[in-house]
Parts: C-alpha cells; structure tokens; sequence
C-alpha cells in the first residue's frame, strides 16, 4: 500500500515537471498558430462587377508534424490573401478553410475528406509532395481543382489534369539551380548530398547532375544518407571536403541541412552552400544558431527584402500578424487564392459573368482547368511576374536566389 | 583515413553511452527494455527545457533531466514492468515496446512533432590536431562513457547494492532466499538505467542537435545492435560494441556506400553472431530452457 502511494505520488511529480515544461513550450514564440489577418486592405475596391458568389476554398497542409513550419507559412500567406480578396471583390467572397494533414498520406486524404463533407468548391495543397500525390488522385475521382502552392514533385502533376502547381516542379528547380550557380559563377567544383529516400530529393538530383555536366559544372563529390541515417554527415563532409569542392549543393529539408550546416561548422569546414526550396524554413527551426546558416544560398521564386509594392504590402501584414519574417512557403500560400480569383475574373470577363455559388466543384474544376491552360492567362505575384502555366500543371517563370546574410534573406 | 577513424569513434562513444544502459538493464532484469531509446528522448527535451525555456544554466539542467528520468524509470518499472515480472518473457518484451511508443506519443502531444535545435550544452573549443578537428563533444562523450562504464563496473563488483543486483542476475528465486530485495534491486537498476538515458540523451542531442518524439528510435535500435555486438549483460562489451559499430558504420559509409551502410553494419552483426553467438565478450552460458 505505501509503496503504491509511493508510485503515484512519483507519477504526479511526473506529470507535474512534463506539463510545466510544456506550458512554457507552448508560450513560445515560434508557435504561429493565431491565423486572424487583419483585412485592412491599403487597395482600392476595384472588384469585377461580373463575378460574383462565396466561393469555398480549403487548404491542406501539416500545421503539426515535421512539416509544420511550411504548414503554417502557407496557411498564414493563404488566409492574408483571402482577407484581402475578401475586402476589394465587391460581391464575390472567399470562404477558407485549413485542414491539417500532418505530412501524411493517409491523414491528407481523411482531411480532403473533411473539406468535402464542408462543400469546398477548390483546394489550396496540398502543402508537401507525398500527400498531394494521395489527394490529387482523389481529387481527380472527384473532379476537384488543386492548386498546390509547393508540392513540387513531377508525380503531383502526373494525378490528373485537375492538378496544378504554384512552385517549380522538381525537374525545374535542379536545372535552374544548376544553370544559376553556373551563370552566377558561385562554384565550379560541386559536391552534392541529397536524401536517397526521398522522391523530391532525389528528383532534384537527378536534374541537376544533368544540367550540371551541360553547363560545363564538375561535380566532384556525390554522397548519400536516408531517413535512417540522416544524423551523421561527416563523412559526407569530409569526402566534399578531400574531393576540394567549392559549393555543396543541398537539395534536401532544413532539418537535416540544420545538422549539416552544424557538423561542417564542428569540422572547420567553411564551404558555400546552395540549397532548393526545402532549405526555406531553416531560420525558423526552434532553437537554431542563425549564425551557422551565414551565407548559405537558396533558390527561391521569393525574397521577403524584394522593394516592389506587393512584396512591401505582404511582408508587412505578415509581420505585424504574425511576428516573423515570411518564408517562400507562406508567398506560395499568398499566391494561390489570387490566382483562382484572378482566373474566376478572366473567366467571368469572357463569358459575361459568373456566379460561384452553388456552383459544383466540377463546374468549378472546369472553369479553373480551361483558364490556367489558357495561354494567354497570366497572374502577377510575389512568387513571379507574369506567371503561366502549361496544360500539365506546370507553372513557368523566373527563378531568382537568395543568401542569408545576418539572419535575414538577401536577394542575390 | 585517420579523420574518418575520429569520426567514427565519436558517432560510436553515443551509440556505447546509450548502451551501457541497455546492457546494464538487461544483465540484472533480464529483459530488454525497448523503451530505453525514449527515455534518452525525454531526457534530452527536459534538458532543452529546463535551458531553453527557463534559461537554466548546463550543469543543473543536465542535473534536473538525469532527475527526472531517473524518477520516470522507477513510474515505468512500477506501472509497468514488476505486475508482469512472473509472465512470459516476451510479454515484458511486447509491454516494453507499449511503453515506448506510450513515451513517443506522450511527447508528441507535449512538444508536438516540430524539431528543436538542442542548445550546445558542451561549450568547449574544438581539439585541434594538424589538420584533424575533433569535437569537443566527441571528446565529452568518449569520457563520460569511460567513467560511466569504470564506475559501473567498480558498482556491481564492489558495493552491496551492486552485488546484490548481480546475484539477482544470477538467480532470482537463490537471492530472495539470501535476504535480497529482489523487487527494490531490480527498480534500483531501472533507476541508474534510465539516469543514464538522460546523459546519453543529453550527449546525443549535443552530438546531434535535433530534438524531436522520435530522436530517441533510431539511436535505441542501433545501440541495441551495439550492446548485442559486444555481448548484451557485458557492461565492457557495451562500450567496445559502440564504438566498433560507429566505426564500422562510419567506414562503411567512406569506403563502400553512403547508400548501403547501414546494411552493412547489420550485416557484421550477423557475421558476429553467427561465430560467436553471445557477443564479442558475452559469456558463455548454458541457457536453461
């Protein structure tokens, strides 16, 4: 008997010790979890007067898990959009709706699931490769239009032709990395470590290499790890290193590239980095020396320093909502309401007015599919001026890269 | 040559500090206890707290962790493990691996599954040797392992509480006959066990500085794969089998594939086992069936 009380008196202080530690967890900053945007909209209420109707759209991310942090850009991004949207269309209104999917296939499909039983009419997302290859094949069954604002794998696009993507498609961003690294001149002797169990990092590999070696890059050095062993990298360092090269090509997640980017610092090893998208989100990692990530570079369609008026505007109403710096995930997520309203406009333009309401999300699915194949529609956003896209779901526009400088993005 | 060596012997002194407690649990209980490699995770997350959250400086920090987990591996043993202590050994093994993912999940909920960059808790410049860095938490580790491993050797040879857990491990039944307290003896085992976890969750997350529920999974597996490597019970053989296994995981990955190391590693396992099955200096021992 006393040694039972003895049990749950220790199981107590257990608990106590674990949920205080937890409290001041969730008191921390970097939870960005409060999605209220303020709508107070600087433009002017130009709205077309021929669309009109509430539109549903629903967006699917992780806003938990691994991913969270590209989860919660988007989100974040996507709801100042819709405010904004909502606050100069006149008579046509966006209704949103996040649902989190946690980086997971199955979980995605249970929240698209979730956004059907609501009506949602057109999705943002999902937010990451696996579980937008899940949901677009369901969302094909359903004739359901997906505008994914960072799902970047070639497989997204191959779902269907409901299916369409805001950033480069992987293929894209190894080609462009290589010939920007090349142009730029920022090395000529290349190592590379990629994530041999990941499609999306893989994908890019295979791109570059490709381009690499047409461009004239040498690449010294290849190296490998898996999710399994994604905690020890000096021997992948140390080979770039022996192989003298002079840019580590990174197209790989910032959790692993954190632990890289520490163990070359461990080493003594000072080489430039470049990485994709992926590498996006490092400076947010909870806890993480920013010092560490001093000159590493990026491709990235997005700055957050850009000076052009609707970067200022959205940096701005970011910041004041959310207290930190907009990563390229959230500009996606900015992006991609935008463009379904601007391809709702092009549409209701030529066929003299639409209305979204009760409209099905095959209806819907239709309208979006004919204008985005549409050559001549073009949106400008943060992410890229005049963007378009190819009838598969690829978008085309210009890549531009960034580099941290005292933990801030640069433009390059 | 010589750099790879180093770094093998940094990511083998984790995989050894990790498994001296497996080791160390499974040589008095006899029973594995898979949730080792989540204790090590709690530990590291209230070592990041206790610094990150309330700005505690490293040695209480380290302190508060080693406390905590200590208290949590006598909660588990109670709650879990010593209603089962006469059933089946696989149904301890089958409960020990509830109570890990029980940890994974309780922390999943906690922290949620957002990493955390670990705070360097073993602030020390770099040894510098030519042209060879060894870090100094490699340098941290291999001590610690070293006196962790001396100071339980010297504990189960020399103390009464030590002998009595070896004569548990030796014959349950012959110890509660000599006046053993067989049930305090082997919640005291738990105890220094999971105390152990939190330093070796402390050193793996300095060495490794991302935190997240599942840090703790892979680490565990692989000093699982050590401690059976040296001789699972051998508190030596815990030591030489962490450190052989960073080695050759390391080599493997230098001069035959960074794809197929971990394949390799396992495959040495296998080797060992099968020329000597109870480990490189497990001892030989009639197993009563």
């Amino acid at each position: 008997m006393k040694k039972r009380l003895l049990a749950l008196l220790m199981a107590a202080a257990m608990v106590c010790s674990l949920t205080a530690c937890g409290g001041t967890g969730a008191a921390a900053p970097a939870d960005a979890s409060g999605s209220e945007a303020t709508a107070a909209s600087s433009e002017g209420g130009s709205g077309s007067g021929s669309l009109t109707g509430t539109l549903k759209i629903g967006m699917i991310g992780p806003l938990t898990g691994a991913a969270a942090l590209y989860g919660n850009a988007v989100n974040n991004g996507t709801q100042i959009a819709v405010d904004e949207i909502n606050a100069i269309s006149g008579d046509f209104k966006m209704e949103y709706q996040p649902e989190d999917d946690e980086h997971d296939a199955e979980k995605s499909v249970n929240a698209y699931n979730k956004l059907k039983d609501w009506k949602v009419q057109a999705i943002v997302g999902c937010v990451t490769t696996t579980p937008c290859v899940a949901v677009a094949a369901e969302g094909n069954n359903d004739r359901m239009f997906m505008l994914t604002p960072s799902a970047s794998a070639t497989s997204v696009t191959e779902q269907g032709d409901n299916i369409f993507q805001l950033c480069f498609s992987d293929p894209n961003q190894g080609s462009a990395s290589a010939q920007y690294i090349k142009d730029n001149n920022l090395g000529s002797k290349i190592a590379i470590i990629y994530n041999n169990s990941d499609v999306y990092s893989t994908g890019i590999y295979q791109t570059f290499s490709t381009k690499a070696s047409e461009v004239g890059l040498e690449v010294v050095s290849t190296t490998t790890f898996t999710d399994d062993t994604a905690n020890d990298f000096s021997v992948q360092l140390t080979d770039a290193k022996d192989a003298g090269a002079d840019l580590i090509f990174l197209p790989i997640y910032y959790t692993p590239a954190s632990l890289i980017l520490q163990q070359a610092d461990s080493m003594g090893y000072k080489v430039p980095m470049f990485g994709v998208d992926g590498m996006d989100g490092i400076l947010g990692l909870e806890g993480f020396d920013t010092k560490l990530a001093e000159g590493v570079m990026l491709l990235t369609p997005f700055s957050a320093d850009a000076k052009d008026e609707k970067t200022v505007n959205f940096v701005k109403k970011y910041q004041d909502s959310f207290k930190e710096v907009p990563i390229q995930f959230a500009a996606d997520g900015y992006d991609c309401p935008y463009a379904i309203y601007e391809a709702l406009k092009y549409y209701a333009d030529k066929n003299g007015g639409l209305d979204v309401t009760d409209k099905s999300n095959e209806e819907i699915c239709n309208i979006l599919i004919s204008v985005f194949s549409d050559s001549n529609f073009s949106v400008d956003g943060i992410t890229g001026e005049g963007m378009t896209w190819t009838a598969n779901g690829e978008v085309n526009k210009a890549p531009k890269a960034v580099v941290i400088k005292d933990g801030v993005y640069v433009g390059l | 040559m010589l750099s790879y060596l180093i770094n093998g012997i940094s990511l083998g002194s984790v995989y050894a500090i990790i498994a001296l407690g497996y080791t160390m649990v499974y040589g008095i209980a006899k029973m594995l206890n898979f949730a080792h490699g989540d204790v090590i995770m709690i530990g590291g997350y209230m070592a990041f707290c206790s610094t990150s959250y309330l700005g505690w400086p490293v040695i209480p920090s380290v302190l508060f962790s080693i406390i905590v987990c200590t208290m949590l591996g006598i909660v588990i043993e109670r709650l879990a493990y010593k209603p089962l202590r006469d059933a089946s050994s696989l149904a301890v093994l089958i409960t020990a691996i509830g109570v890990s993912y029980f940890l994974q999940n309780a922390a999943l909920l906690i922290w949620s599954s957002n990493p955390k960059a670990f705070p360097n808790m073993v602030d020390l410049p770099n040894l510098v040797i030519g042209d060879i860095q060894i870090s100094s938490v490699a340098i941290v580790t291999i001590i610690a392992c070293i006196v962790i491993m001396t100071g339980l050797t010297l504990f189960t040879t020399r103390t009464r509480l030590g002998k009595a857990m070896r004569a548990v491990s030796e014959d349950k039944g012959a110890a509660q006959l000599m006046g053993i307290n067989v049930n305090a003896t082997i919640s005291m085992t738990f105890a220094i066990g999971s105390g152990l976890a939190a330093i070796a969750g402390v050193l793996l997350c300095s060495a490794y500085p991302t935190l997240m529920p599942t840090t703790g999974a892979m680490p565990g597996i692989k000093a699982f794969t050590a401690a059976v490597f040296g001789g699972i019970g051998s508190i030596p053989g815990a030591m030489l089998g962490g450190i052989l296994l960073g080695i050759i995981e390391i080599f493997a990955k230098a001069y035959i594939s960074t794809q197929l190391s971990d394949a390799v590693v396992f495959a040495v396992l296998i080797i060992v086992l099968i020329v000597k099955p109870t480990g490189l200096l497990g001892k030989k021992m009639a197993e009563k069936v």
